[in-house]
Order: structure tokens, then sequence, then C-alpha cells
């Protein structure tokens, strides 16, 4: 018995040990590095005439998103945070929301009490924090909203948002062309959505279908993934072992584009065209080199993170947009959803995340 | 509470007490000749032939709304792998995770861990050590967290739905700091390989899942390790008595649910050719749910990794079956659950029969 427990405790030790060990060696050789990315922000170099880049009176701006669980997200929150710091006379006071609407309020309610000039607020759901933008603005902080609409038109001083449904039009558009300039008639076309219960992706499809209809071709297999890459890679395999021959997809976001890409690969299929959707670098990479069936992007860019940064400043400064006669930044900004292709790529290619 | 108690009936043979302290090895008192491919005794083979009906069920579902697919031959041949494939990372999570129920516990965080240990092993600097230093990275990270959480369990005393349920934030949590919230694109061939590789025209992925499940079998009936999880499942005090370390045993437990969890991470990154925070989402649910309608007793003490396998397959074949008929992802999850509550109810009432005939015979 002494003899065997002292084995085991022999044994603990070494194994400890090796735990530790290969611990320290884990830490130490595989940490990332750093990334910064300032593509995506205005400096005052590169910044719009008419002396807005100039400092003015300092403003304070409140900061919050959700908790990034993808990509796009986290650009979002790198972006907002890279062009504060751009600004000298900007402060930025950022909370981390978490991952649902109530932690979102509670950490708004503790961002009011730190009395920012602005706030900028990407919401979880537009519709579930409304009431905390009539509640700012009627506390006099003017509210921008950023990416996620509120019904209530009292709730914010500016939205700046993308154009979901314009994102599915731009594909669609996209495809219809490839398509007539291929001479094919009646193309099976594919679509890879992000999660289905949300209003975007909604809006995304609608544009989608839509914009096809009008061209008389539709949808033939649609099957959902979750915005990760993991997801991206089965609803792929899926898709692709339901519609033995395609001849369009449509991938709703990049990031899960990685995912899709994998499957395609895997499945050795190549006889169709992929447009992506939101313009991360990878996608614009690999449009640029031409080896996947990837040829298009629709962007739908986190760069708006840091144009609402701008917005904001602007407005507690009191100041307009220096290319517009208006005297003050107008109430809402969508963004364009645009197409990227091989021959555009290059240029795009610094806004991707 | 009667459908518990035939639960604990039927279930005490394998634990019970006095057999276990008799005999030094617990797995000396079953007979040879009773242990068929289930493990522990002729109930499991018929639970897993209904798992197999089932399964031909899906099948037939399948041939008969798809006609045209399913009369070719190559297609259908091709469809069968990538329900394989479909179900090959969970698969081994799902082994895990089946040892894990067996002995009393569960995991939560296993999802997390996937994503943690894909992550991990994808960083710039991971990558710079070449594929074995990927897959080094992504087993040690599993194995690492299993350690903790098994310590946290039997040494911290947690309950291991509170443990396990703490590790899948955390996990998440510095999945997402190491990770910088972005994707992190794998650039080795030979770990992408892993999904496009074939031997024979199987995916290496199949393989993967088989002999992982085909070490779980082994362990789980024909090693001490398997009858004193068991053991350790069934009755924890029994076990004790009977000369078991209960607490470094449920701590191994919860290090090779980990350990899974690393292979399966490679093995997702490999799919994905590349690793990010989010991914592996809710793998627990779909292991746990897979683990049960495959027989697992959710209370410990009882399961087969074949039961398990053919839940997972089940599930894979489902999802196969909706992309394939185009049908939506919410019609898709209510089958998922319809089909969990069917199986538990299948299962208890075979119970019930069963044990009504022992008792019968008892008296």
């Amino acid at each position: 018995m002494t003899q065997s427990s002292r084995d085991l405790s022999r044994r603990r030790i070494l194994f400890g040990g090796a735990a530790l060990g290969a611990g320290t060696l884990l830490t130490a050789c595989t940490s990332n590095e750093a990334k910064t990315n300032d593509a995506q922000i205005k400096t005052a170099e590169t910044g719009a005439a008419g002396g807005n880049a100039a400092p003015g009176t300092k403003v304070v701006i409140g900061f919050s998103a959700p908790a990034a669980d993808h990509g796009w997200l986290g650009a979002i929150i790198s972006n907002a945070k890279a062009q504060a710091e751009a600004y000298p006379d900007v402060e930025l006071k950022a909370v981390e929301s978490g991952a649902d609407a109530a932690t979102q309020r509670a950490a708004l309610a503790t961002l009011l009490g730190q009395k920012p000039n602005v706030i900028v607020l990407l919401p979880h759901d537009g519709k579930e924090l409304n009431s905390f933008g009539l509640e700012a603005m009627t506390a006099g902080i003017p509210v921008i909203n950023l990416d996620r609409a509120f019904p209530d038109r009292r709730a914010y001083r500016t939205q700046i948002l993308g154009d979901n449904y314009g994102m599915g039009v731009a594909a669609a558009d996209y495809i219809i062309a490839q398509m007539k300039a291929k001479g094919v008639s009646a193309p099976i076309i594919g679509e890879i959505p992000g999660i289905d219960s949300l209003e975007l992706t909604q809006n995304r499809s609608k544009g989608f279908s839509d914009t096809l209809g009008a061209a008389g071709f539709k949808v033939q297999r649609r099957v959902p993934a979750e915005f990760t890459v993991d997801t991206g890679q089965r609803a792929a395999s899926q898709l692709l072992q339901a519609v033995p021959k395609l001849d369009a997809l449509w991938n709703h976001d990049d990031d899960q584009g990685v995912g899709v890409l994998a499957a395609i690969s895997q499945a050795n299929r190549s006889e169709f065209i992929m447009v992506g959707g939101a313009g991360s670098k990878k996608a614009m990479e690999d449009i640029q080199g031409d080896k996947t069936p990837l040829k298009a992007t629709v962007t739908y860019s986190p760069s708006m993170a840091s144009s609402a940064i701008s917005l904001a400043r602007l407005i507690g400064q009191g100041k307009g947009l220096a290319d517009l006669v208006e005297l003050q930044v107008p109430k809402e900004i969508v963004l364009a959803s645009e197409t990227i292709t091989k021959e555009n790529a290059s240029q795009y290619l610094k806004l991707g995340f | 509470m009667t459908l518990g108690e035939g639960t604990g009936a039927t279930r005490s043979p394998s634990v019970e007490p006095a057999r276990i302290g008799a005999v030094k090895h617990p797995d000396a008192t079953v007979p040879r000749g009773r242990r068929i491919w289930g493990g522990e005794s002729s109930e499991n083979t018929i639970r897993n032939l209904v798992l197999l009906g089932v399964l031909v069920a899906l099948i037939v579902i399948g041939a008969v709304t798809q006609p045209e697919l399913y009369s070719d031959s190559t297609w259908v041949w091709n469809n069968v792998l990538s329900i394989l494939q479909l179900a090959s990372v969970i698969g081994v999570v799902t082994v895990g995770m089946t040892f894990v129920i067996i002995g009393g516990g569960i995991d939560l965080s296993v999802g997390a861990i996937v994503a943690l240990a894909g992550v991990w092993a994808t960083t710039v600097a991971t990558q710079s050590f070449g594929p074995g230093g990927m897959i080094f990275t992504a087993v040690t990270v599993g194995v690492g967290v299993g350690l903790v959480n098994g310590l946290l369990i039997s040494y911290g005393k947690l309950v291991p739905f509170i443990a396990t349920l703490a590790m899948l934030v955390a996990a998440r949590g510095l999945a997402a700091e190491i990770s910088g919230k972005q994707t992190q694109i794998s650039e080795s061939t030979l770990i992408n390989g892993i999904a496009s590789t074939k031997l024979l025209g199987i995916p290496l992925l199949v393989y993967i899942l088989a002999v992982v499940a085909a070490i779980g079998w082994v362990l789980l009936n024909r090693t001490t390790f398997g009858r004193r999880t068991v053991a350790v499942g069934g009755n924890p005090e029994a076990a004790r008595l009977a000369g078991i370390n209960v607490k470094r045993h449920t701590m191994l437990l919860y290090a090779l649910s980990g350990l899974c969890c690393g292979i399966a991470a490679i093995m997702l990154t490999a799919q994905a050719t590349s690793a990010q925070a989010a991914m592996a989402n809710l793998y627990e649910l779909d292991a746990i749910a897979a683990a049960i309608i495959g027989g697992t007793l959710l209370s410990g003490g009882r399961g087969t990794i074949v039961g398990s396998l053919l839940g997972v397959i089940i599930f894979a074949t489902i999802t196969n079956l909706f992309a394939i008929n185009g049908l939506s992802t919410e019609a898709q999850n209510m089958v998922k659950g319809g089909i969990i509550i069917a199986a538990v109810l299948v299962q208890q009432f075979r119970f019930n029969a069963v044990t009504q005939f022992l008792s019968r015979n008892k008296s």
C-alpha cells in the first residue's frame, strides 16, 4: 500500500510538473501578437476639409456594443476605439455590454452615470433598447444609433445603418448579370444565410429573392448557418449534397464564408459562382486571387463604427458635415452596399476587416 | 418518482456494493457471454436495435421524399459519407461526454473547450510550430481544461453542473481574448487536409471517429477503468467502499472528456480551415442529447458508446434530411426535440417492463 501510494504521488508530481510545463510553454509560445488595423479610421491628415478635423471642444463619447462573438462585431468595437484615439479632442468611455439586451441595459445605466456628452450605441436589438434611447435623449444626451434602428424617431439624434435589404439586392444583381453573360436561362441558385431568426437576415434574404424574382429567377435551396466558420462549413456541405449541380450561391457573411469555401473545396466543387457578404479582408484576398468560386462580395462594412464616432464628435461640437450645406449632422445615414469584384478589390482591401 | 426507482433497481446489479467489495475487479462479476456489442446486457442490444430502426426509417423517408437523388447510387454513397462526416466532430465529443455522464457527472463546457482548443491551436504563434505544434496545443489545452474541471468537481466539491457551466463561460471568454474576437485562418495544409483526405474512398474524419469510438468502447467494456466508471456513476458511496478512488476517477473522466474535445477541435478546425471563439456553439447540448437518446442514464451508472454514436448519427441524418428537402431549421429543431422526448419515453417504457418482470421473479 505504501509502495503504491508512493508510486502514485511520484506519478502525480511528474504529471503535475508536465502539465505546468506544458502550460507555461503554451502561454509563452502561442499567444497572439496584437494587431492594429488603422485603415478603417479617418486621421487628421486624411480627414475632411472645411476645418472639421481641427481640434475643437472636448467631447466625451459613451460607447456600447454587444460583446463581440464574431469578426464583424469585433471590428466594430476596435474601429470605434481606434477612431476615438485618432481625435485628440475625444474621450471614449466604452462599456462591454454582455450577451443580451438586459445586460446591455444595465451597462448603459452605468454609462449614463458617467455623464458623457454623446452616446454611440449598437443596440442588441433596436426594439428592446428603444426606451433607453428615449431616456437618454430626454436627459439631453444625443444618441447615435449604430446599425440597429430604433422604431421611435425621438429615441435618437442620428442613426447610421448598413443596408441589409440592399445587400440582398446587390448580391442578386451581380448573380443576374453573371448568369445573363453566361447565357444560363434557368440557373440553380443556392443561399446560405446567417441566423435565420434575425430581422437582418430576413431583410437580406428578402432583398435577394425580390430582386431575383424580378429577373425571373428564384432561390432553389436555402440552408442557414449561424455566422460562425463551423456552421458555415456544415450548412454548405449539406447544401452541396442536396444540389448536385449549382450555378450560383450567395453566402450572407464572409466570416462564415471561410467555412463555406472550405466545404466547397472539400466537396471538390467549382461549377458555380459564389458571392459573399460583409467584406472581410480574407474574402477580398480570395476574390483577388481568383482561385475559388468566390467572385464577389457585397459590403456591410464595420467602418460604420468609425463614422459613428466621427458623427458623435461633430454633434458634440455642434458642427455639420463639411461638404453639406446644412449646419448640423443629418438625422439618418444609410450606407450603400457596394459590390466588390476582382476589378475593384484593391481599392476596398483597406476597408476589409 | 416510480420511474426513478425503477431505473435504480435495474442499475444496481453492476454496482451492488457487496459484489464490488467481494471481488477486486468489478468487471469479473459480469459473465463474458452476456456482454454483447452494447456492453453490459442484452437490454442495451435491444435499445440499440431500436435506434438502428429509427435510422433506417429516416433513410427511407429520405429515399421517399427525394427519389431522384436516391436513384443515383454514387450520390447515396456520398450522402452516407457526408452524414458520417457531419457526425464525426460531435461524435468524438459525445464519446467523452458518455464517459462523464456514465460516471455520474455532466460536462457543459465541451463546446467552449473545443472553441478554446481550436483558437489556441490556430494563433499565429502556434501555427509557426507547424501541424505537430497545433495538434499538441489543442490536445494539451483540452486535457488541461478538463483536468481543471475535474479538480474543481472532485477535490473542490463543486456540483458538476455549476463547475462546467462556469468553465463554459470562462473558456469562451478566454477564447475570445486569445483570438482578439477575429476568425483565425489555419494556414497548415496538413491540418486542413485532415478534412479533405480520403483513404479507400472514406474520409479521414470518419476513421478518426471510428478509432476514438473503438478505443472508448474497449475502455468502457473491457477495462477496469470502464467498470469503475459504471460503479462510480451508479453508486459513488458503494464504489468508494469497494476501494475505488472515486475522486481521482472523477477527475480523470473530465480530463478524458477534455481530451476528446482537443481531438474534436483539430477536426473542426480542419473542416472549417479556421477557428473562432464562437465555434462549436451548443455542442454540449448536442452531445448530451445524443448520449441520452443512445440510452445513457443522466443520473449515471449506465450507458453505451454504440448507443451514443447511433444518437449522433441519427441527429446528423436529420440535419441532412432537412437540408436535402430544403426545410427550415425551425422545423428541424422541433423534430429533434420530439425525437429526444420519444427516445426517453420509449426507454422508460422498456425499463418499466423489465423492472416489473424482475420484481415478479424475485417474489
